[in-house]
């Protein structure tokens, strides 16, 4: 298993920003999705996050919400999320699995976290769970030496931050915006501060994700952040080339190139 | 109502968990801050006096409650234990749900928010929410599944005649569920200025606990009208649970009453074994869905399951979960009643009382008249069982005609009844 500090240690070593990819396993199909991902990995995301897609997904705009559905429309399992884990770890990127509770609840906590590490897993990002109500997930997590990954908002009180930047193992996730997940054309002023926020509180890194879809907005967010996260953007590449595999992928090779060029561009 | 101060052993703790497991609140932490300033608003409103008398006021003027317990005779006789109905469905809007919608909004007013949304799945809690912002110039967006809209036309123009905009839900299952996730969508990119005027008992907290306390007047009103007009406590009350906020309501009060026996109706749809339902409690298991572990309809990965009812104000696959702690303790009883049940109980309560009961509503006399029988050859014809008729019918009457075959009045149509 590769921890996700070492995605941060080597971006800060090349004294940029980490890129951070997301996708959801199971779209196009599970293979599919595994042939996308790696292909995020070759052309220069250093950490990649696997959606697990669920029925209920609200803090996902249109575009992730339709990737996801037609992943479950599709028959993905929780099973078939840890062979693509195991897949993308096995290329040497800390891989993280990305998903709503109740699938994990499911599946059983301490079962799961065993299963995520053994396939090579770094850990889970929770967006529905905070470290408040998560005692299940952070200790199960801490046995089995996974990263935990709770998000703040703009919303998140100081005190709230810094609880969250206590609790967090790997990175802080900090959300850009207030709203759900998708591509937006301006980043956000929001970001800035909540970033500057959470490095007052404890010296986990933090990334921002929710809205960059660019070069541009990747090196504007890498200027203050310790990673830049980009979801929806890559969903689109795929759900814009349906049916056409060669296409999707040459989109996800350009747009993860740009990307990484926007965090090696920024001036830090 | 300042009883919502102590806690006693069937309500949440501070966290929000009934019995330390049921409840919490599984939320993004964009939302957090939100629930906590409602949270806390809804507490010190709770324990201001004007904001308490000015609540009963509103309900009292505008609301029309305290609403009627009346006592259904031609039913009791038919059953053999006396029935009464509590009278929701003479409430303004035609349902127990105005009582919820004036205590949030006008605790929306006090924190000084001026848009409103909510989610709606019968379309009630939608028309009462439009209500509410009309009488309280707020403005006002629902979200509704695009089944729903189609299956509940007459309530969406209701809602637009009232001022507010309804948008139809298409992702999902577009039902009861996705409405929901849509004004959650809606409340993270809103929340400085929107409140979310949930419709039910359930989702995080504060919702299930502050929902309750706005609707537990059926109860507590339910009771003293017994007590006063009977002269004995009821042996049995009884209600339709879909979220769960018209059977809280009605439960609450008789909570600690040992003797009185609590029923709660689920939607058993075509019946549980075909799983087309949405029986939650007796047929789903422990997970959580919009924030709050609950039991939920889900399948083995714990996705959630489409549910199905007759009734779209009980279409839903999870439930409040303080309903889910009075399940597990046993201190209240869950049973599914079919959609035909509940259609014969729509008939027979129009035909023996000359009322017409909302569907969800239908399910709690079907369900209750069996446990009315079961009392009255227990302890004879003064047995007494308040059912909480939560709604009433007007809103069902494009479902009751397909169903009976109504509005044709040619000389073949008295052969089909
Ligand atoms: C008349 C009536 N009763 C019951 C319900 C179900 O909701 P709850 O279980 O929250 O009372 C509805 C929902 O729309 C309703 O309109």
């Amino acid at each position: 298993m590769t921890s996700t500090t070492t995605a941060f240690e080597k971006a800060r070593a090349e004294d940029r920003a980490a890129l951070i990819g997301y996708l959801p396993a199971g779209y196009p199909t599970v293979e599919g999705s595994i042939r996308a991902m790696t292909t995020m990995v070759e052309a220069g995301c250093d950490a990649i996050e696997i959606g697990l897609p669920y029925s209920d997904p609200v803090m996902d705009g249109p575009t992730i919400q339709a990737a996801a559905q037609a992943a479950l429309d599709g028959g993905v399992r929780t099973s078939d999320v840890l062979r693509v884990v195991e897949a993308v770890a096995a290329t040497g990127v800390p891989t993280l699995v990305m998903t709503y509770w109740n699938p994990i609840e499911r599946y059983g906590v301490e079962r799961w976290a065993g299963d995520l590490a053994g396939a090579g897993g770094a850990g889970m990002i929770t967006p529905d769970i905070t470290p408040d109500h998560g005692a299940e997930w952070i200790a199960a997590a801490d046995a089995h030496d996974l990263d935990k990954v709770f998000l703040v908002a703009p919303s998140s009180t100081d005190e709230r931050i810094a609880m969250t930047a206590t609790e967090s193992r790997g990175f802080v996730y900090a959300a850009a915006v207030m709203g759900v997940t998708g591509a937006r054309d301006a980043s956000s002023d929001l970001a800035g501060p909540l970033v500057g926020r959470v490095r007052a509180s404890g010296d986990v890194p933090v990334a921002v994700g929710i809205g960059v879809s660019n070069g541009d907005q990747a090196a504007d967010v890498a200027t203050y952040a310790d990673g830049v996260i980009v979801g929806s953007a890559f969903v689109r590449c795929l759900l814009d080339h349906q049916g056409d595999e060669a296409a999707g992928l040459d989109a996800l090779r350009a747009l993860t190139t740009d990307l990484a060029e926007g965090v090696r561009r920024a001036s830090r | 109502m300042s009883q919502q101060v102590q806690q006693g052993r069937y309500d949440a703790d501070d966290r929000g968990y009934f019995g330390g497991t049921w409840g919490g609140r599984f939320m993004p932490e964009a939302l957090v801050a939100a629930l906590d300033e409602l949270t806390d608003a809804w507490h010190e409103a709770m324990a201001d006096e004007a904001f308490v008398s000015e609540f009963e006021r509103v309900l009292r003027d505008y609301a029309g409650t305290p609403s009627r317990l009346y006592h259904a005779e031609r039913l009791s006789r038919q059953v053999g234990a006396r029935v009464l109905l509590k009278r929701e469905d003479l409430n303004h809007t035609g349902a127990h749900k105005i009582r919820n919608v004036m205590g949030q909004a006008l605790l929306t007013r006090r924190m000084g928010k001026t848009r409103v949304i909510a989610e709606t799945g019968a379309g009630q809690h939608g028309v009462a929410s439009a209500t509410a912002a009309a009488y309280f110039d707020l403005d006002c967006t629902v979200y509704m599944g695009a089944v729903d809209t189609r299956r509940q036309a007459l309530n969406v123009a209701r809602m637009q005649l009232l001022g507010a905009k309804v948008i139809p839900v298409e992702s999902g299952s577009a039902t009861l569920k996705d409405a929901i996730n849509e004004a959650l969508r809606d409340w993270v990119a809103s929340v400085d200025h929107t409140a979310y005027l949930f419709g039910t008992a359930a989702g995080p907290h504060p919702f299930p606990s502050m929902v309750r306390d706005f609707c537990r007047g059926i109860g507590d009103e339910a009771r003293a009208q017994c007590l006063e007009q009977y002269g004995v406590l009821p042996d049995a009350v009884a209600a339709c649970v879909g979220g769960g906020s018209n059977a809280i309501g009605i439960f609450t009060a008789f909570l600690e009453d040992e003797g009185v026996e609590i029923h709660g109706f689920e939607p058993g749809g075509d019946g549980v074994d075909t799983g087309r339902h949405a029986a939650t409690i007796h047929a789903g298991e422990a997970g959580v869905l919009h924030g709050a572990r609950t039991y939920v309809l889900q399948d083995e990965d714990g996705q959630t399951v489409e549910s199905h009812s007759i009734s779209a104000g009980l279409d839903y696959p999870g439930v409040g979960p303080q309903h889910s702690l009075l399940a597990a303790t046993g201190r209240a009883t869950y049973t599914p009643v079919t959609d035909a049940q509940a259609m014969d109980a729509m008939a027979l309560l129009s035909r023996t009382e000359g009322i017409i009961p909302a569907i969800e509503s239908a399910h709690a006399i079907a369900g209750a008249l069996d446990v009315a029988k079961r009392l009255g050859q227990e302890k004879g014809p003064d047995a007494t069982v308040i059912v909480n008729l939560s709604g009433r019918g007007d809103k069902d009457m494009g479902t009751a005609i397909e169903w009976f075959g109504l509005g044709d009045t040619g000389p073949s149509a008295e052969e089909r009844k």
